[in-house]
């Protein structure tokens, strides 16, 4: 065991002089994730968001033929922008994005009681243009709507008679699970981080080490090959972990700038969060690393290692991908089933649901049991001669 | 010393090793000498425990490397084919790393790798990191390392093979020392001059067996040749300048 350790040390007193690996583990593979997420959500959340806040400016032309109708608009958000000569002209150039003409006959149908019309002028094509279409479309049913209604009720009818059907909507969703519906891929952000933080410690201390040709020496030490196996990828899990460790750490601090409150989400991004994930990742750290060294162990050259590895890391992203297109219900057994089960328990622990002790002692067992059999494997290539003499 | 018996060994189809026996006795320095390809590289191989041989023995000061491979690398020194360096450790670090491998204390291991600077002379690179180092360089700091736990066996593949003269010289100094010090020193080399000048044994192989055994003078007489390089060439099964076409 004296000798793993030492080659543990060696692993990582070099690999802290090897600014590759000191990027990957403690830069790209901490930070990668949560920018990525970070960026992810911004876009597609924040944007949505400050739309639906924001003031929807609107050319309208003929407002006064309809005060009433602007200013139960204007009561719902939009803002009156001042007319322009030929709206259709404007808005296929481009000056302006959205129109609302009001007919010179609105007045005297709507007093009729007949229906008056508006129209709305966009170009669909453009995809903004069409969300803002929609809100101010949105807008003036709803102004239609309750009219409708008070014209039946002033006719002694009930509103019911025109609307023969009502679709309630009744999402049974927390907050806190609605948000980690949008956040299925935080799991994977964070196996992402195990994986890049292992990749070049385990791709430089085998396949590395042996195109540069100190394999060999290294072998001929009164030292069996299992004992140097361990020790690089005690190096390997060392750094994993370490990238692992800071890349929880930049989600708490990333969870600090991302809109959850603003959307009536909330996600336990918190302290507990880092304490209970830290160790619940553990046995993934070193399944991933024993898998990194096994596959660099078996690739001829850093190139091929590189190019297996960077497959590699695409398969954490099927549970992920799994779980958020197809919303299956946790069994016990799912948990036995590595990756899958960490997605899982990552899941509930985000939704700040209580964990069974008992999938997560599964899940563990079940992963630390796949970690032995890859580094089983991984020993098998390394007392081969073919490790050395390539047959 | 070392000592083997009816090596064999093949790669696929391809019999790299057909046959090969010989001893290389302690205060002696051995040279295996072959031209290219000959089975030279795979001989020590087998004799340092890397390759397992298909058939035959090796016993290394008494010990059956097949039965005690971690007993048998203690014993032994060696300088491999492949001789890379870690090149963001420096020179003592890396002579450092495989002492602590050979399970040598860290007092011991620094009282070695001076006791190594001095006689190879590597006062000025010891501190250095070993990238960038040139070959002769190099050379030094793969010996160091090998020779760490001082072994009573030295094993070098091709020692002097991209050195320049001077570092020559001084290479084969040092192995004259080793073998002074009453070690078991083999080298095996392609260069008739590598042995002419160092070796007391010689051992040729030729297309993986042992074509002849013993002394320079002892080759010569062999093969009826006054010059070293002509007897070689004889025992090898190629034509001689002189000969009949």
């Amino acid at each position: 065991m004296k000798a793993a350790f030492t080659v543990f040390l060696k692993e990582c007193r070099e690999s802290l002089r090897d600014r590759r690996v000191l990027i990957n583990s403690l830069v790209l593979g901490p930070l990668l994730g949560p920018l990525i997420f970070l960026l992810m959500v911004r876009l597609v959340v924040g944007r949505e968001l400050e739309k639906a806040e924001q003031p929807l400016p609107v050319v309208v032309i003929g407002a006064e033929r309809a005060p009433d109708l602007v200013d139960a608009l204007r009561q719902m958000g939009l803002r009156q922008l001042p007319p322009v000569a030929d709206p259709e002209l404007a808005v296929r150039e481009q000056r302006i994005d959205l129109a609302l003409r009001v007919g010179a006959d609105f007045g005297a149908n709507w007093r009729a009681g007949r229906s008056a019309q508006v129209e709305l002028i966009y170009d669909s094509s453009r995809r903004e243009a069409q969300g803002d279409a929609e809100r101010l479309r949105a807008m003036l049913e709803n102004y239609g709507r309750r009219n409708g209604a008070l014209r039946l009720l002033a006719r002694g009818l009930s509103p019911g008679v025109a609307t023969p059907l009502v679709v309630a909507t009744r999402d049974t969703a927390t907050p806190q699970a609605r948000g980690a519906l949008l956040f299925a891929m935080l799991p994977y952000m964070l196996v992402l981080t195990i994986f890049i933080g292992g990749i070049w410690l385990a791709i430089d201390s085998t396949a590395g080490e042996r195109e540069r040709q100190s394999l060999e020496p290294l072998l001929i030490n009164p030292v069996p090959r299992d004992r140097i196996l361990l020790g690089k990828l005690m190096a390997t899990a060392v750094f994993s972990l370490a990238s692992l460790g800071l890349g929880l750490l930049a989600f708490l601090l990333a969870g600090r700038f991302m809109p959850t409150a603003e959307l009536g989400l909330s996600l336990a991004l918190g302290p507990r969060f880092l304490l209970v994930a830290l160790p619940m990742l553990l046995p993934l750290v070193l399944l991933v690393c024993s898998a990194q060294i096994l596959i660099a162990a078996f690739a001829r050259s850093v190139r091929e290692a590189q190019t297996y590895l960077g497959l590699a890391q695409l398969v954490p992203l099927i549970p992920s991908v799994v779980l958020s297109v197809v919303p299956v219900k946790a069994q016990l057994w799912m948990y036995a089933v590595p990756l899958l089960g960490q997605q899982l328990s990552l899941m509930r622990l985000l939704r700040a649901e209580p964990l069974a002790g008992l999938a997560l002692a599964l899940s563990a067992l079940a992963t630390l049991l796949a970690a032995l059999g890859l580094f089983l494997l991984a020993r098998r290539s390394y007392e081969s001669e073919q490790l050395v003499v390539p047959g | 010393m070392i000592e083997a018996r009816g090596l064999y060994k093949s790669f696929g189809g391809l019999k790299a090793v057909d046959g090969v026996s010989f001893v290389a006795r302690d205060g002696e320095i051995t040279g295996l000498l072959g031209p290219n390809g000959a089975g030279k590289t795979t001989t020590l191989r087998m004799l340092y425990t890397l390759l397992r041989p298909d058939a035959g023995s090796i016993h290394v000061d008494g010990r059956d490397a097949q039965l005690e491979p971690l007993a048998v690398r203690r014993t032994l020194g060696v300088l491999p084919d492949a001789r890379g360096l870690y090149r963001r450790l420096s020179a003592r670090e890396n002579i450092e790393y495989f002492a602590a491998l050979q399970g040598l204390d860290r007092a011991q291991a620094r009282a070695r790798t001076d006791a190594l600077v001095e006689a190879l002379a590597m006062q000025d690179i010891a501190e250095r990191r070993t990238a960038g180092f040139s070959q002769g360089e190099r050379v030094k700091t793969a010996i160091a390392r090998a020779l760490v736990h001082d072994p009573r066996n030295v094993l070098l593949d091709e020692p002097t093979n991209g050195l320049d003269v001077a570092s020559t010289r001084a290479l084969r100094e040092f192995l004259r020392g080793l073998k002074a010090a009453g070690r078991c020193v083999l080298l095996s080399t392609h260069l008739m001059q590598e042995v002419a000048a160092l070796c007391d044994r010689i051992v040729i192989i030729a297309r993986g067996r042992v074509v002849a055994d013993g002394s320079s003078d002892e080759l010569r007489r062999q093969a009826g040749e006054q010059n070293l390089e002509d007897a070689f060439m004889r025992l090898i099964g190629e034509r001689v300048a002189g000969d009949a076409p």
